[in-house]
C-alpha cells in the first residue's frame, strides 16, 4: 500500500532503476540506531504509616492494570537520525547540499540545469532527482553534463533521508562540490522531512500566483532561500511582483530571495555567486 | 498528505518503547501534533484504524493533542498565537518572529501493560 497518502497503490522506491533496499550506500547503516525509552524509577519517601484497610466483600472484573510510559520521541526520529548522518557525511566531503522544493511545474529541473551549466569551472555539481515515475528529469539533467541519480518514489509524495543516502552512494561525492537534491514536486509533505541538506531552496514561479507563500506557510517558512522563478513571464501573466515579495517575506522573513528565470538565465548570476560563496564558507 | 506514513512510524516507535519496557499491549497511544506540521488529525485517526491491526496497539485508543502554533515577538517581548497560519506579530506587525511551537510531531506517552 502507498505508505504516504493511503491510496492503496502498490509502489516501490527505486534508485537508478533498482529497488531502494538493494542499493547499498556508505551513508546507510553507518552508525547504530539509538532509540530507547525510559521508565523513570519514581519513588517518594513516605515517613508515616496509614491505617487504611478496606474489606472487599464482592467480586468484580478488574481492568488490566496499565502503566503510563512517557516516550516523548519525535515520530520522524528515524528520518532525522539518517538526515544528521547524511549531513555529517556531506560536510566531511566538503559538499554544499541543496534541497530544492516547489509545486510541480515551477521549473525546478530547468533551473537546476541552467545553474549547473553556469557554475561550470567554479563548482562541480551532481544531482539527485526525485519523481514518482520516469527518469525524464534525470535525462534532462544529464544533458547539462553532470552526474545524476534518479529516485522514483512510486507513490511516495516526498523524498526521505534514507532514499537520499542510498542515492548519494551512487555518486562519486569526492569529485563534487555541490549536491543538488531535486525533491518531488509538492509543497506540503517535503517540508516535514529533513534530508541532511545545508540549504532548503523553495521555488515560486510567477505563473503560480502571488499568494502561494501564504497558502503553504510551513514549506516557505522552512526554506533558507526563495527563488522567484520564470521572471521572464512576469509581464505576460500580469504578475504582481511587490505583492509576491511581500507574501514571501511574510511567510519566510529570513529567506534570501533571488528573482530569476531558469529559461533565460536572468538573475542567475547572483544566485550562482551566492552558491559559490556558501560553498566557500561551508568548507572553511 | 502523508498521514499513513506518519502513523506507521508512530506505531513503530510506540511498539519499540513498549517492548523495551517489557509490555505486551498498548492501550492508549498519545501523540502531540503541531499546527504547522501539515498533518491532519482526522486523517491520522483514519490511518490509525488501518495501520494498528496486527500490532501491539491493535485495540488501542489514539489520543491526539493538537499543539497550536505560537511565536515569540522580540519587539513586544511576548508570545503570541497567530490568528491564522501566518508568521507576523498581530500587535506590532514584526515579521522576524521566533517559532516556539507548532512543529511538534511526537509520541508523547503510552498506556501499556
Amino acid at each position: 500500500m502507498c505508505k504516504e497518502c493511503g491510496c492503496g497503490i502498490v509502489g516501490e522506491v527505486n534508485i537508478a532503476g533498482k529497488p531502494s533496499r538493494q542499493v547499498p550506500s556508505p551513508l546507510v547503516n553507518g552508525g547504530s540506531s539509538h532509540a530507547h525509552s525510559h521508565v523513570e524509577p519514581h519513588d517518594h519517601p513516605h515517613p508515616h504509616s496509614h491505617d487504611h484497610d478496606h474489606g472487599h466483600p464482592h467480586e468484580h472484573p478488574h481492568a488490566p492494570a496499565t502503566q503510563t510510559l512517557e516516550v516523548h520521541q519525535a515520530i520522524l526520529a528515524k528520518n532525522d537520525r539518517q538526515a544528521e548522518r547524511n549531513r555529517g557525511f556531506f560536510k566531511a566531503k566538503g559538499l554544499l547540499v541543496l534541497n530544492v522544493v516547489s509545486s510541480p511545474g515551477s521549473g525546478k529541473t530547468t533551473l537546476i540545469q541552467k545553474t549547473i551549466s553556469m557554475l561550470a569551472g567554479r563548482l562541480r555539481a551532481g544531482v539527485i532527482v526525485g519523481d514518482l515515475a520516469t527518469d525524464n528529469d534525470a535525462a534532462r539533467l544529464r544533458s547539462a553534463g553532470c552526474p545524476v541519480v534518479q529516485i522514483t518514489t512510486g507513490t511516495v509524495c516526498h523524498l526521505e533521508a534514507d532514499m537520499v543516502a542510498r542515492a548519494a552512494g551512487q555518486l562519486d561525492l569526492g569529485a563534487l562540490d555541490l549536491l543538488v537534491i531535486e525533491n518531488v514536486g509538492n509543497l506540503v509533505c517535503p517540508a516535514t522531512y529533513d534530508l541532511g541538506e545545508d540549504l532548503r531552496v523553495v521555488l515560486l514561479a510567477v505563473t503560480e500566483g502571488e499568494d502561494k507563500p501564504l497558502k503553504y506557510p510551513p514549506m516557505f517558512h522552512s526554506a533558507e532561500v526563495a527563488l522567484l522563478n520564470k521572471m521572464d513571464l512576469a509581464a505576460a501573466t500580469e504578475f504582481d511582483r511587490a505583492t509576491a515579495l511581500e507574501n514571501l517575506r511574510r511567510a519566510s522573513p529570513h529567506a534570501t530571495i533571488f528573482e530569476v528565470s531558469g529559461r533565460t538565465g536572468q538573475g542567475l548570476g547572483a544566485w550562482c555567486d551566492f552558491l559559490v560563496e556558501k560553498h566557500r564558507t561551508q568548507k572553511a | 498528505m502523508h498521514e499513513v506514513g506518519i502513523i506507521q512510524s508512530a506505531v513503530e516507535a510506540a511498539q519499540d518503547s513498549a517492548k523495551a519496557s517489557g509490555a505486551t499491549e498498548i492501550h492508549v497511544l498519545r501523540l502531540r501534533v503541531g499546527a504547522l506540521t501539515g498533518v491532519v488529525p482526522d486523517a491520522l485517526e483514519f490511518a490509525f484504524e488501518v495501520v494498528r491491526s496486527g500490532t501491539m496497539a491493535a485495540s488501542a485508543t489514539l489520543e491526539i493533542e493538537n499543539v497550536p502554533a505560537s511565536f515569540w515577538c522580540g519587539g513586544c517581548q511576548a508570545e503570541f498565537l497567530p490568528p491564522e497560519l501566518s508568521y507576523v506579530c498581530p500587535k506590532c506587525g514584526r515579521q522576524d518572529v521566533e517559532l516556539r511551537h507548532g512543529l511538534e510531531l511526537e509520541v508523547a506517552s503510552l498506556e501499556i501493560s
